[in-house]
């Protein structure tokens, strides 16, 4: 919010030119020009007529979608295994995330604070999917490497945002159970768990939604669900099969979304 | 855990007030994932598997030294230039997609809602249609879409930049819609009662208001665009992916950590740029 108005002060006859943010602007229009003249990508093709029809032929292709019961029901089954492997991924990285949050919140000191910023950092940084493609080498084609690592990127996501929750709840409830006497453990469970268990949930609800649309595309590199049925069906050209899966994945993703943003709103009714 | 010290003094045991909800709540949880388990073939086990724990423990040994031949990091920046070149341009556009459909689906910036007007079922019908938009461009993940258009364009960086323009065009047009409804919408409305047009009342009500969040969450997409362009290299969309995939599938463990390692400090910087811009703005 602009602080000036917001306060209620007389607005100047003319506000302050901002130079930092004319050179922020100016910044950010030489990047994307750079970026458009570096990349160097022809997109007249894209429009030219014969790359048109090619494209329109291609998206053509896509209908009808294959609505045989039998290829219906793969979906479906592709599809539950997209959720499972995104909701127990979400669940090992709220335990995973909740685990690495107190020593990034700076409750074991800042040696640890320090250590454990890293590696949340470190889990974050790199993408799921070159996760998955590291987990395939180790667990094996299927979906339990898709599972291991929405796991370890979204532990990077969730124990930041949990240790900065942990951060910013108030410390007086955990200080007056330590002052009465009670342990660090009990204290931590009954003041500040309490006070961030909404919030918590609410994250972890947000990064699931984001996880479905990601482990429906972990399959690609050979981690099961629905990603891997589109990449097979689309390698061997057949479309019809691959529009019924993106419709199945535009489900999911639509069912997901609101069922979590109706108990996210039941959560936080004050933010919802 | 130890009770509470004044209730040991009084030698009474107090109840725990949370213990039933706790327990609830975590045998629920262990009902709904139990079979979901059994669904995504969770076994643990697996990584210590003889073979598979062999060839992770060779390919994980191969990590260190990291690839620090001449060639090869010549190699890397040309592709961590592209992977940013990718994410800005494809931001670039994606902003483009974003802002007419933003407006078009913002309610605040109706007219035909103000009062009984003969349009209004038209206006509401036309935002609808925009917010259905904004969700099928979303809903099909950008890998999907870079897919699609390495068909189109062929194997190189032009089908990532589409693919983020495409996705990334529907999430900031619904988020720009949600933030530009959220803030204060009163001055809109008393902009548009005067006779104000809608892009004057756009440009002089709502975005002064919401422009630090505009921008902040403008920046967030830029660096998950970064952490995007990555991915869809996976799929020959060029930049690190690529780079990625390539070395991944010789096993060269010197060559992915070193990769791995560029990750880290892009996303690092992408950070550290998202703050400075914040900062300006704030």
């Amino acid at each position: 919010m602009s602080q000036a108005l917001a306060s209620g002060a007389a607005p100047p006859e003319r506000l302050p030119r901002c130079h930092a943010c004319i050179a922020l602007a100016i910044g950010i229009a030489a990047a994307i020009a750079w970026s458009f003249a570096y990349l160097a990508v022809d997109y007249r093709q894209l429009v030219s007529a014969e790359s048109m029809r090619l494209m329109a032929k291609f998206v053509g292709e896509f209908f009808p979608p294959d609505v045989s019961p039998a290829f219906v029901a793969k979906a479906a089954w592709g599809a539950l295994q997209t959720f499972a492997v995104a909701a127990i991924g979400t669940v090992l990285a709220m335990l995973g995330g909740g685990a690495l949050a107190l020593p990034a919140a700076g409750r074991f000191g800042v040696a640890a604070r320090l250590a454990a910023r890293l590696v949340l950092n470190f889990l974050r940084s790199v993408p799921e999917l070159v996760w998955a493609a590291l987990m395939v080498i180790a667990a094996g084609l299927g979906p339990f490497a898709g599972t291991l690592a929405l796991a370890l990127h979204t532990t990077g996501v969730l124990g930041r945002l949990y240790a900065e929750s942990l951060e910013n709840a108030p410390m007086s409830p955990e200080r007056a159970l330590r002052d009465a006497g009670s342990g660090r453990l009990t204290a931590f469970a009954y003041a500040t768990l309490p006070l961030v268990t909404a919030q918590g949930i609410a994250y972890a609800l947000y990064r699931l939604e984001m996880n479905i649309r990601m482990a429906a595309v972990l399959g690609f590199v050979g981690a099961g669900g629905l990603g891997q049925l589109l990449y097979f069906h689309l390698s061997i050209f057949q479309q019809a099969q691959a529009a019924t899966l993106l419709i199945a994945m535009f489900v999911l993703v639509f069912a997901v979304d609101s069922l979590s943003a109706f108990v996210r709103g039941r959560l936080l009714p004050a933010q919802a | 855990m130890s009770a509470p010290a004044a209730a040991l003094e009084r030698g009474a045991t107090l109840p725990d007030p949370a213990a039933r909800g706790r327990l609830t709540a975590l045998v629920v949880a262990i009902a709904v994932l139990w079979p979901l388990l059994a669904l995504a073939e969770f076994k643990p086990w697996q990584l210590f598997d003889g073979g598979n724990a062999e060839v992770m423990a060779n390919f994980l040994a191969g990590f260190w030294p990291p690839a620090t031949s001449a060639e090869f990091l010549a190699l890397l920046a040309k592709a961590t230039l592209e992977t940013i070149a990718i994410a800005t341009a494809g931001i670039a556009l994606a902003f483009v997609v974003a802002v007419p459909l933003a407006v078009l689906a913002t309610r605040s910036l109706s007219v035909s809602r103000i009062g009984p007007a003969p349009q209004r079922a038209l206006g509401a019908g036309a935002r609808t249609a925009t917010r259905a938009v904004l969700t099928v461009l979303r809903a099909i993940p950008e890998v999907v879409w870079a897919l699609v258009f390495v068909r189109a364009l062929g194997l190189g960086p032009g089908a990532g930049v589409l693919a983020l323009a495409v996705t990334y065009g529907g999430m900031l047009g619904k988020v720009y819609t949600e933030i530009l409804e959220s803030g204060d919408t009163r001055s809109a409305r008393a902009l548009l009662e005067a006779g104000s047009p809608r892009i004057a009342a756009l440009f002089y009500a709502l975005v002064p208001n919401t422009a630090q969040e505009l921008a902040s969450y403008t920046v967030y997409r830029w660096e998950c665009a970064v952490r995007a362009s990555v991915v869809m290299g996976f799929v020959g969309a060029g930049g690190l992916g690529q780079l990625m995939d390539q070395s991944m599938k010789m096993l060269n463990g010197g060559e992915a950590s070193t990769i791995l390692l560029t990750f880290l400090a892009l996303v690092v910087v992408a950070d550290a740029m998202s703050v400075v811009i914040r900062k300006v703005l704030a």
